[in-house]
């Protein structure tokens, strides 16, 4: 139908830009805490840049555990329940 | 229209109508009953209807309040996207069981007494089954068979609570119950086995992505949800419920990172988002569950949306898995822009309905000061992104380009999503309606720059990470697998046990046979040389050898008398 059609994601390129762009708009929120006063119920909340720390290292920390440890303890082939 | 009548029998017994009427026709009952149901609850007044005594107590078949009118509403309109999203379905007996199950869904929400809830209760599952059942394949059959077990068994264990909770001197209206009792206790288990306690979870991982592509995005509005409204009606301020809650949302999210099929990822985020209202309810103030029930109402329209857009993609390309899938955003951009609004809400971005509801119970965890519960869901609010917010979206429509080519979903399943999308919009940019509809007044404030900023510096380094995680080649491919859960205990070990023990046995049987026969065979064999027809006490004898014998014996005894 539509195969030889090129898209703009379908340039390496372009998803490089969108990267670094991402990367951009993460450090111009961390600025953004400088001017935005900022009231948190738990007090470690309101440390500079916690919930950008918080939130890479989460997600790096959950990928790597379902990778190494899960997936080493709980996956089995396809047909596993039907043999 | 009266308020005695149970709102739930029109969509139950308008369900009756359906096999009867064909085409256009069809469309307008299918579209017509929910809309019909909705004219209905918005007539009802609130209060309790529909009284009777029943040996010595009261059965109130309409509660009408804030609690069980919010459920109504979210259920009705969940019945009504459904409806359009499956217009295009053949198969008689879907339509019937999505709207049976809907309407025992809304019955069960506006059952007064525990009776009436069991019975609207097991009526969910036995309708809902149907959807998995529907598929007809070996896979869903067997999937549907443990589901309808479980369902069926959490309807048993209501029942026998309740009859505890009766005898023990309590009341079979349905308010407030607690665990004082253990009726309580075993009710509690009925309806943590439907909201997917952790260990009590596996049905909904195992079943849901075994219906057909409709029938799982009506599964996903009912069940659950129902377990949270009889949750928030009979539990809040059980403190338990905040280490449930905290624990499923976090199990969820290492499974839905490895897992393949993306409807299965999304059951594990259905669990994942269960959790933040268990936690809710749990916390039991005012704002927690306001938080709770909300995030119920947000949750139920943005899963839906997420499920549509996995069943147009199976619809057209025969499959779901994230190995098979990629680069369908050319062939299916609306879909595509459908499912990512979608995950924006379930994300809780900001404008989007998770953004407002969620954050209320997250707020209220940390004014009543349960600091690690906390640090929990900020955990998996950045993990629920990761998996339901970038998982599905990326490997389903962007990721390495899969080389399919199909057709962009038909336009009814694109009005359903367009308007599931615009009502998840809808609540996060407007939340005072649904604020509005809430139990308890609401004085909380999403939109604080505060707030917004904090959220989205957690969102945006949360798909850093995978960004960074995916291009560094460090981020698991996804692999053609089944991953073992709690359910293994009875799909493999007990599986396995059974087997096994059935071998023993049968080969008890046969030895047990074998050794009866050999047994058998030879008291037959002894019996028939003593007394069968050839055998010596079964022969005739002549008259004279008697004689004979009778004169041996006489000179015999003549001998030994001289002796």
């Amino acid at each position: 139908m539509q195969n030889d059609k090129r898209f703009w994601l379908d340039d390496p390129r372009n998803v490089t830009k969108l990267f670094r762009g991402l990367w951009a708009i993460g450090a111009g929120l961390v600025l953004a805490e400088l001017f935005v006063h900022r009231h948190e119920e738990l007090a470690f909340a309101g440390w500079f840049a916690f919930y950008a720390v918080f939130g890479f290292v989460a997600c790096v920390a959950l990928v790597l555990a379902a990778k190494e440890i899960l997936r080493r303890l709980v996956k089995r082939p396809e047909d596993y329940y039907e043999r | 229209m009266s308020a005695d009548v149970p709102i739930a029998l029109l969509p139950v017994l308008g369900a009756a109508l359906v096999p009867l009427v064909r085409g256009r026709l069809r469309v307008v009952l299918l579209l017509a009953l929910p809309a019909a149901t909705f004219v209905w609850l918005l007539l009802l007044p609130e209060g309790e209807f529909g009284q009777f005594e029943l040996l010595g107590q009261t059965l109130t078949l309409m509660r009408v309040d804030r609690l069980s009118l919010l459920f109504g509403y979210v259920f009705v309109l969940a019945l009504f996207l459904t409806a359009i999203y499956a217009l295009h379905v053949e198969d008689t007996t879907q339509h019937v069981a999505a709207l049976v199950y809907g309407g025992a869904a809304l019955g069960a929400v506006f059952a007064g007494d525990l009776l009436t809830l069991f019975v609207w209760w097991e009526l969910t599952a036995v309708s809902s089954v149907l959807l998995i059942w529907a598929r007809r394949t070996e896979r869903a059959y067997g999937a549907g068979m443990r589901y309808v077990v479980i369902q069926l068994g959490s309807g048993m264990l209501l029942l026998a609570g309740a009859a505890l909770h009766v005898t023990a001197g309590g009341s079979l209206a349905f308010g407030h119950i607690g665990l004082e009792s253990a009726g309580g206790a075993l009710m509690l288990a009925a309806i943590g086995i439907k909201c997917a306690f952790p260990l009590l979870h596996n049905w909904l991982q195992d079943a849901y992505p075994e219906a057909t592509e409709t029938g799982t995005v009506v599964l996903s509005a009912f069940t659950t949800k129902l377990g949270i409204y009889a949750l928030a009606r009979g539990f809040p301020g059980t403190e338990m419920l905040i280490w449930i809650g905290a624990a499923m949302t976090a199990f969820p999210i290492f499974y839905a990172v490895i897992e393949n099929d993306l409807r299965r990822v999304l059951a594990y985020s259905v669990n994942n988002q269960l959790g933040f209202m268990v936690v809710g309810i749990g916390l039991g103030t005012e704002m927690a569950v306001n938080g709770a029930v909300a995030h119920a109402f947000a949750d139920i329209l943005f899963k839906m949306l997420l499920f549509m857009s996995m069943g147009a993609v199976l619809l057209r390309t025969g499959t779901v898995n994230g190995t098979d899938l990629g680069g369908l955003y050319k062939s299916m951009p609306w879909t595509t822009g459908f499912c990512i609004v979608g995950a924006a809400s379930i994300s809780a971005f900001p404008l989007f309905s998770g953004f407002v509801t969620k954050s209320m119970v997250m707020s209220a965890a940390a004014s009543e000061g349960y600091v690690f519960t906390w640090l929990v869901l900020l955990f998996a609010s950045a993990g629920v992104f990761h998996h339901a917010g970038i998982k599905i979206p990326y490997f389903a429509f962007f990721a390495h380009d899969s080389g399919i080519r199909c057709r962009e979903a038909p336009p009814h399943m694109l009005i359903a999503m367009a308007l599931t999308a615009a009502l998840c919009v809808g609540i996060g940019s407007f939340p005072a309606a649904l604020y509005a509809l809430l139990p308890y007044p609401v004085t909380y404030v999403p939109y604080t720059a505060s707030h917004v900023l904090d959220q989205l510096q957690l969102l945006v380094f949360s798909a850093l990470a995978f960004s960074v995680l995916m291009r560094t080649g460090i981020y698991p491919p996804e692999m053609r697998s089944v991953n073992l859960d709690f359910d293994w205990i009875y799909r493999g070990l007990g599986c396995d046990l059974v087997r096994t023990m059935a071998g023993i046995v049968s080969a008890w049987l046969v030895a047990g046979g074998e050794m009866a026969r050999l047994f058998a065979g030879r008291s037959l064999t002894a019996l028939r040389r003593h007394h069968g027809p050839e055998s010596a006490l079964a022969r005739t004898w002549p008259t004279g050898s008697m004689a004979l014998w009778v004169m041996i014996l006489l000179l015999a005894y003549l001998l030994f008398y001289y002796l």
